[in-house]
């Protein structure tokens, strides 16, 4: 589950705004199986804006070394996996540095 | 509660036991323990499991199990709680022994989980995350580990070689341990030189996934005295949850249902943490360890670290931790690890831990963990 913020019930539906900051990071050697292209990829917990914590990859960096804790991300949506060649492929949420806007 | 003593227990060695299915290694681990009570038969049978239907394309393992080690009949329940199946399944035949329902339980942990390997292990060995809100982003409980360690290392400015001792104290156990998967000791600096499996965790963190089976039979503590010489009494049964996902907990760092069971177990026992004698950890991780003795009462918030650098935790030390090497050491046959706690922890109660022995044990504490603290369950022995 993701759990919502203060005062919102669960169970329904909540838009969040997206934006957040790192709260850990690890660099994944040994993936699970239907994630083995991506690898070694960052999985991070996100403490959103409203207090929320997610799980999620961090993207669009070479490696770890460009992150920290403490980061400003903001999500961004991509594919997590594909189930083989002829399956489904899932798209979702990954994270990415806040980028300076011009 | 009525008082449920352990009369009977046995182990298999834990490490690669490919030649061996579920049924083998659980019938040798079985006829060990009715060897050890002096008992042909018991009413029921309680199997800790966590693979069976996965990694073994088996479930159903209660009936299979108790058929194939001569005890067709018996009334047999599986149970899944992850790594803490084995801890669960225990819980689970202490209850039916105090309950005054059934009269002779056998408690059994067994796992193969090397029948896997590489990708396929690693997806398997996840199922027992949020597969909605975790798994979908490729997330491992290793990686889990390493989330809260990098946090952990972050917020209290601990380096990394400050939880090498955890690993080297359990190889200098595991090494005594003729029943262990890997028997070589651990040289001081190795730790931090160890490849990684998702950084900060590393392979001499992280415990090795294993096949093992381990048995401990339970009855009534009246009906104890009369069956076996030394009987070890069960002081405490108590189990807590938390959130399976970790990122929903209001405190990641702090292990909510090891602080719930363990304040149980010791209100149960009428016991402080002063009065155990050795703390068989769930110590799949060292941040576990560390994270385990915070939460359970032993060290300060963000001092758990401590207990390993100071080396408190050796056999000879103030609080022994994972006495035969535990799951980094011993192996961790995940499902199995909980009964494999319970053996270790009734031959260091009986004086019979050999090279292992923690001198004059009295009390024993164990924990079983699944997924990173989202299950807990904690018991505590007593020597008569």
């Amino acid at each position: 589950m993701t759990t919502a913020p203060k005062g919102v019930d669960n169970r329904e539906g909540y838009q969040f705004a997206g934006t957040g900051e790192i709260f850990s990071y690890t660099t994944v050697q040994e993936p699970p199986e239907g994630y083995e292209e991506q690898a070694p990829y960052i999985l991070a917990l996100i403490k959103l804006d409203e207090g929320t914590m997610v799980t999620a990859q961090i993207t669009d960096v070479v490696d770890a070394s460009e992150i920290a804790i403490g980061d400003r991300v903001e999500m961004v949506t991509r594919k997590l996996t594909a189930e083989g060649e002829r399956g489904m492929i899932v798209y979702g949420y990954k994270f990415r540095k806040v980028l300076e806007r011009l | 509660m009525t008082p449920t003593a352990i009369v009977g227990i046995g182990q298999t060695p834990v490490g690669e036991h490919w030649e061996s299915g579920l049924r083998d290694l659980a019938r040798e681990a079985i006829r060990a323990a009715l060897d050890d009570a002096g008992l042909e038969r018991v009413d029921a049978v309680y199997v800790g499991n966590a693979f069976g239907a996965t990694i073994s394309s088996q479930s159903q393992l209660g009936a299979l199990i108790a058929d194939f080690a001569g005890l067709k009949g018996a009334e047999t329940f599986t149970i899944e709680a992850a790594e803490a199946s084995g801890g669960a399944a225990l819980r689970a035949g202490i209850l039916a022994a105090a309950s005054g329902m059934v009269e002779t339980v056998l408690v059994l942990g067994v796992e193969k989980s090397t029948d896997t390997v590489g990708t396929a292990r690693t997806k398997a060995r996840s199922v027992s995350l949020d597969a909605d809100y975790e798994s979908i982003h490729g997330m491992t409980p290793t990686a889990q580990a390493a989330l809260l360690m990098r946090r952990y290392m972050h917020e209290y400015g601990v380096e990394l070689s400050a939880f090498e001792n955890f690993s080297i104290n359990a190889h200098a156990n595991g090494a005594k341990n003729s029943n262990a998967m890997y028997r070589n000791t651990l040289k001081p600096g190795a730790f931090g030189k160890a490849p990684m499996i998702a950084d900060p965790v590393s392979l001499f963190d992280s415990a090795p996934d294993a096949d093992g089976a381990a048995a401990v039979i339970i009855t009534r503590a009246d009906r104890a005295a009369d069956l076996v010489p030394q009987p070890i009494h069960v002081l405490a049964s108590t189990a807590a949850s938390d959130t399976l996902a970790l990122h929903d907990r209001e405190d990641p760092l702090w292990l909510r249902a090891v602080e719930r069971s363990t304040l149980a177990a010791f209100a149960q026992a009428g016991i402080s943490a002063g009065d155990v004698n050795l703390f068989e950890v769930h110590d799949a991780f060292t941040i576990l360890s560390a994270l385990s003795l915070e939460a359970a009462g032993f060290a300060d918030r963000g001092h758990g670290w401590e207990w390993a650098t100071t080396n408190q935790i050796g056999l000879t030390g103030k609080l022994p931790l994972s006495t035969f090497g535990g799951l980094k050491s011993r192996g961790n046959p995940v499902g199995a690890a909980g009964v494999y706690q319970a053996v270790e922890a009734v031959l260091q109660l009986r004086g019979a831990a050999g090279a292992n022995q923690v001198q004059n044990a009295q009390t024993a504490l164990i924990q079983s963990l699944g997924g990173l603290g989202s299950t807990a369950f904690t018991h505590i022995f007593q020597r008569a």
